[in-house]
């Protein structure tokens, strides 16, 4: 099988963000950048799948220059090569566009990617990516079966809906899966991976032209702070007395 | 601009109540088949090339998220999801987990696609004709939803409910939170990092792949308060967070809160209320 995973490099957890000058996005400059958490589960699955049936598992991001160490990273955690195709593109369908231009060439069985980013949180890009490439999709993925990893090939997949509602859903291969974090354990890159990954290909790409996008960002800011609540001060002990005090006599549940 | 409202029985009175507010004429539907979303997407599709609006309303739900991007797309336009606000063509969403808004722009004609989060809106009426699309096909064969057999933690009827996220750090230190809801005599709950890296049980998670809870006290430790867990926990009578980042979204539906090191907090509030008792 030939699995294609989309991942997204995406800063790392827990940075201080700032809003840039113009207002219109984050400064980028002085931060640190790791791989989109739910990504990390679709390479894990990928992975696993691969280890179930054969094959390769190609990643692929799109982003600037310093996408390449994410990129370098997934190679070293098992995947066996990368593409990546600069741009700095951020609209959805833009990148979209990039992705399916590079996957068309690649025709992969199954295409997998984590459910939503971290930074834009659209949650879109593998089902536009679908509807690009003109195969079927799925979201939210909890479990994936390639029933028939030989043509016809065929997956089922536990897709999650709300309230703790789950549902079973077939369709044909070639298809793309929307990965929820959590399905399987991540690995770390061993010694012998990094070592490894550093002779992998990794395919430069430029970019090709995609459509205008069809919304921008005009002005990023932090929400209007409006806090109801109390906030005690002092030290722990102190502000821990102060609220023991309001869970006794206001909440009464001490 | 004309607006097409999409409902679903989920969210059918607030998709409505924010379409309004987008604009006029305001024509609403909901697509009478069942789920999949090969089948959603053609069937939206149809129904646009017909009433051809300028903007596509959707509730923001676990089904919009699976074939709205796709007919937006086919459409060549990005769906604007879970937008919490709206001065079109000006809609205001979250980026960066809750830690910005962002006013988005749409550019160029319709029809455009927007989707609204659960609760941005309040519910109006949920009256909507009935589409049936000329044919039906779908890749995809969807079975009929279940639940997972035995879920062992009932959160929903707790009165007190102490709740750990990724500010534990590590599997170790729940013992930390666990002693706050002991001292409590509270359940303990988690979100859903904390879950998917099996800390804690799934049947433990808050939010809204998890359960939704409205307990007296909900006492939130290391927990940022990403939409997904708010919703979950939203209708608690009580908000009690403790975070060491004094901007985290969750002191926005905090009644009280302390900004600190929850390492150094949890075990004194622990002796408090033992002082308390």
């Amino acid at each position: 099988m030939k699995i294609a995973v989309a991942i997204k490099q995406v800063p790392l957890r827990d940075s201080l963000l700032r809003v840039n000058g113009a207002g219109t996005w984050i400064e980028e400059e002085n931060l640190s950048f790791e791989i989109n958490e739910p990504d990390a589960y679709a390479l894990e699955e990928a992975l696993q799948l691969r280890e179930k049936h054969g094959g390769e598992v190609i990643v692929i991001s799109v982003g600037p220059p310093r996408v390449s160490q994410t990129l370098r990273e997934a190679l070293a955690k098992g995947a066996d090569r990368g593409i990546h195709v600069e741009s700095s593109n951020l609209d959805t369908l833009g990148v979209g566009h990039l992705l399916a231009t590079a996957l068309r060439a690649e025709s992969p069985d199954l295409i997998l990617t984590g459910l939503q980013s971290d930074d834009l949180g659209y949650g879109q890009t593998g089902v536009v990516l679908a509807e690009l490439l003109g195969l079927p999709s799925s979201t939210i993925i909890m479990q994936v079966q390639v029933i028939n990893d030989v043509q016809p090939g065929k997956v089922r997949v536990k897709r999650e809906l709300e309230d703790g509602w789950f549902q079973h859903i077939e369709m044909p291969l070639p298809a793309v899966l929307t990965i929820q974090s959590g399905l399987n354990k991540l690995r770390y890159a061993t010694l012998m991976g990094i070592k490894k990954a550093k002779t992998k290909e990794i395919k430069l790409v430029s970019a090709s032209e995609v459509p205008q996008a069809s919304a921008v960002i005009e002005k990023l800011y932090a929400p209007e702070k409006n806090k109801q609540g109390q906030i005690f001060d002092g030290d722990a002990k102190t502000a821990a007395a102060k609220l023991v005090e309001k869970l006794r006599f206001e909440a009464r549940v001490i | 601009m004309s607006v097409l409202a999409i409902v679903e029985q989920r969210m059918a009175g607030e998709v409505l109540a924010a379409a309004q507010q987008f604009g006029s004429p305001l024509i609403a539907y909901s697509i009478d088949l069942p789920y999949t979303a090969d089948a959603y997407t053609a069937a939206v599709e149809e129904l646009i090339r017909k009433v051809n609006p300028t903007l596509v309303v959707f509730g923001h739900t676990y089904q919009t998220r699976d074939y709205a991007p796709k007919l937006a797309a086919r459409f060549g336009r990005v769906l604007i999801g879970d937008v919490i606000a709206a001065r079109p063509p000006v809609f205001v969403r979250q980026m960066f987990q809750g830690k910005f808004n962002a006013d988005v722009r749409l550019v160029g004609d319709g029809p455009h696609f927007v989707s609204v989060q659960a609760g941005a809106w309040r519910a109006g009426s949920a009256a909507a004709e009935t589409f049936s699309p000329s044919s039906t096909t779908s890749r995809q064969m969807a079975e009929p939803p279940f639940r997972e057999a035995g879920r062992a933690v009932d959160l929903t009827a707790a009165d007190i409910i102490v709740s750990v996220g990724r500010g534990i750090k590590e599997k170790e230190n729940i013992p930390v939170v666990q002693a706050l809801a002991q001292a409590l005599g509270g359940e303990l709950a988690a979100s859903r990092p904390i879950c998917d890296a099996g800390w804690l049980p799934m049947d433990r998670q808050v939010g809204s792949s998890g359960q939704t809870v409205s307990p007296k006290v909900y006492v939130a430790v290391g927990i940022s308060g990403a939409i997904q867990h708010l919703v979950g926990m939203k209708g608690a009578k009580t908000v009690v967070a403790i975070n060491k980042d004094p901007d985290a979204p969750i002191f926005e539906v905090a009644h009280y809160g302390i900004v600190g090191d929850l390492f150094e907090v949890v075990p004194a509030l622990v002796e408090e209320i033992k002082k308390a008792k």
